[in-house]
């Protein structure tokens, strides 16, 4: 299970953009998270990739509590999460090549002798070329960055997928593609996906089931349950 | 407005803007050419929506910038890009651009705004300035202007004293909705004005944009977004491979009979209201593109006569599209 449980984040203590906000989703199930522009649902997005330490509440993973972020998070962790953002060129260093890009994490987790295997099964399938590997982010389009950005979320075999907003600045059909290639991974690994967006039409055709920022937050929401104290509003 | 379906002139109007022939190369180390644009040929009349579709890198914005003079100099243009007092955007001067064209005459809202709204001053200051330079308001009524200005993209009165830096992308993306209707141009071009915006903001500024077309402007939209591009257009142009494959009415191309490119057609069979399913494959590089339809590799109706480029009729370019009274066509 991946369990967020009233989780408070943000930027500053005094404003948390996200305030008590639970939800959880079972291995292998695909949960769409719906919320509008500026809501802190990809704050809640890098909480849950372990990437943002929230002001409080609890994260657990498989059972284990997190207490940890970013790099503090211990390795088992943080190789069971793996995250895709929306904005390509912000998540990806200019100076690797495509191919190092997607092989990062494997280099960086010290699997080295794995790289050539991986990027060879993985590029393919999300439709990357010899050629295009071979060159770094500005000489390629955002929708052939965001295929490495995936592959190279896939690359380490995650448990867990986060996907925020992953094709909002893709045409309709590399999103179609991208979300091909997470469902396929996702029926041979058993992963289970949290998918953040404020497209519901995509949402709702791509999960098991589309939750609302509203619904997460409220205590006592139906589908996402509480810790002690949580009351029905 | 909308449009008569079934001729290519542009309407009753003459054009605000008439494109023949534009292409775009540029020239890389090594002697190597990029075909950004090839061939593009349109008309837009006063009042009326254009929106140019197609997949990521397909030259949409080299066609936006080079219609705006702002193409980076290793760039290469032929053709002509006609306003209706005859100037041609594709060969006047940066001078004559800049001082009368610009803003006055053309309009531009930025695919990326935060690149082009000015990082030390605060969005007000921006407005009142742009005010003031295109309409000549002064004080006390510059104030007032700004916040009209700001409301009319949807950007919020309380956020005017912000900086760029303390934008979202979406509110940084209605302040430079806001700046290009300044100086109500007679053609607008919006490239990408709604990245990063939800479904909401969207509309709603798809919505203001349209008012805008309606009072008499012409619009250029670049998007992604095909549910956005069906709400405010009333011509749609498919691009692929920086060619225009197909342009026509909106409400035939959403509605019936349908796009009759095939690229057109997997292009929208690939929304997730309609079958979710990709094209396979992706478009060829711009730098090595194949002899013939550059859609060949990835079209399953591709035969030999595919070999050789298909011309545009001014409505389509294949050897094998759907007819156009969307009946299946003969495979001749
Ligand atoms: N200065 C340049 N030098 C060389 N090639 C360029 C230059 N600018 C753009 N290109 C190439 O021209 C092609 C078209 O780019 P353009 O930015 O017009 O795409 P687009 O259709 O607007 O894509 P997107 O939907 O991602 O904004 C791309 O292959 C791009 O790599
Ligand atoms: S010209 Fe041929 S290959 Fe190109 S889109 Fe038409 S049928 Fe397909
Ligand atoms: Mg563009």
């Amino acid at each position: 299970m991946l369990e967020l449980t009233r989780v408070t984040a943000g930027y500053d203590r005094r404003e948390p953009v996200v305030r008590e906000v639970s939800l959880s989703l079972a291995p292998g199930e695909s949960l769409g998270l719906l919320g509008p522009s500026g809501c802190g649902k990809s704050t809640l997005a890098r909480v849950a990739a372990l990437l943002h330490r929230p002001y409080a509440g609890t994260v657990v993973l498989d059972g284990e509590p997190v207490r940890g972020w970013r790099h503090r998070a211990p390795r088992a962790q943080r190789t069971a999460v793996g995250v895709v953002f929306q904005q390509p060129r912000l998540s990806a260093d200019p100076r690797l090549t495509l191919r190092e890009l997607i092989a990062q994490p494997l280099r960086a987790t010290g699997r080295r002798a794995e790289v050539a295997d991986r990027v060879a099964a993985l590029a393919p399938a999300v439709g990357l070329t010899p050629e295009l590997l071979e060159r770094r982010p500005h000489e390629v389009s955002d929708g052939q960055l965001q295929r490495a950005c995936l592959a190279r979320a896939l690359v380490l075999r995650p448990r867990w997928l986060i996907c925020d907003e992953m094709t909002a600045m893709l045409d309709a059909s590399t999103t179609a593609a991208l979300v091909a290639v997470v469902e396929s991974y996702r029926r041979e690994s058993g992963a289970g996906l949290l998918a953040v967006g404020h497209d519901r039409v995509l949402l709702e055709r791509w999960c098991d089931r589309t939750v609302g920022w509203q619904e997460c937050s409220a205590p006592g929401a139906p589908q996402e349950v509480m810790g002690p104290g949580g009351q029905s509003s | 407005m909308k449009t008569d379906a079934v001729t290519t002139a542009p309407g009753p109007k003459a054009p605000v803007l008439s494109v023949r022939g534009l292409s775009v190369r540029f020239r890389m180390r090594g002697g190597r050419q990029v075909a950004a644009v090839a061939d593009a040929h349109f008309d837009l009349a006063a009042g009326e929506c254009l929106a140019l579709v197609g997949e990521s890198g397909c030259g949409k914005s080299v066609l936006a910038s080079a219609l705006l003079g702002l193409l980076p100099g290793n760039a290469r243009t032929s053709g002509s890009a006609l306003l209706d007092d005859g100037t041609d955007l594709l060969t006047a001067g940066e001078r004559s651009l800049a001082r009368t064209v610009r803003g006055r005459r053309v309009g531009l809202v930025p695919q990326s705004p935060a690149a082009h709204l000015t990082p030390v001053r605060t969005v007000r200051a921006q407005l009142e300035e742009t005010l003031r330079e295109l309409t000549g308001a002064r004080r006390p009524a510059l104030r007032p202007a700004a916040e009209r200005a700001a409301a009319r993209a949807s950007f919020p009165a309380g956020h005017l004293d912000r900086y760029p830096h303390e934008l979202s992308g979406g509110l940084a993306q209605r302040a430079a909705t806001a700046l290009a209707l300044i100086g109500d141009a007679p053609l607008l071009l919006a490239d990408e004005p709604t990245t990063g915006l939800d479904r909401e903001l969207v509309e709603r500024t798809v919505d203001e944009l349209r008012r805008h077309t309606d009072g008499g402007r012409a619009l250029l939209i670049i998007t992604h977004d095909l549910a956005a591009a069906e709400r405010i257009a009333d011509r749609v142009a498919v691009m692929y491979a920086g060619r225009i494959v197909e342009l026509d009415d909106a409400e035939r191309f959403f509605g019936r009979p349908g796009p009759r490119h095939p690229y057109a057609r997997g292009l929208l069979d690939a929304l997730p209201e309609r079958a979710f399913v990709p094209i396979p494959g992706m478009p060829p590089e711009l730098g090595a593109l194949p002899e013939g339809c550059a859609f060949a590799a990835r079209c399953d109706r591709a035969d030999e006569l595919c070999s050789v480029q298909p011309p545009f009729d001014g409505r389509l370019a294949c050897r094998h599209g759907a007819r156009a009274d969307g009946e299946e066509p003969d495979r001749a």
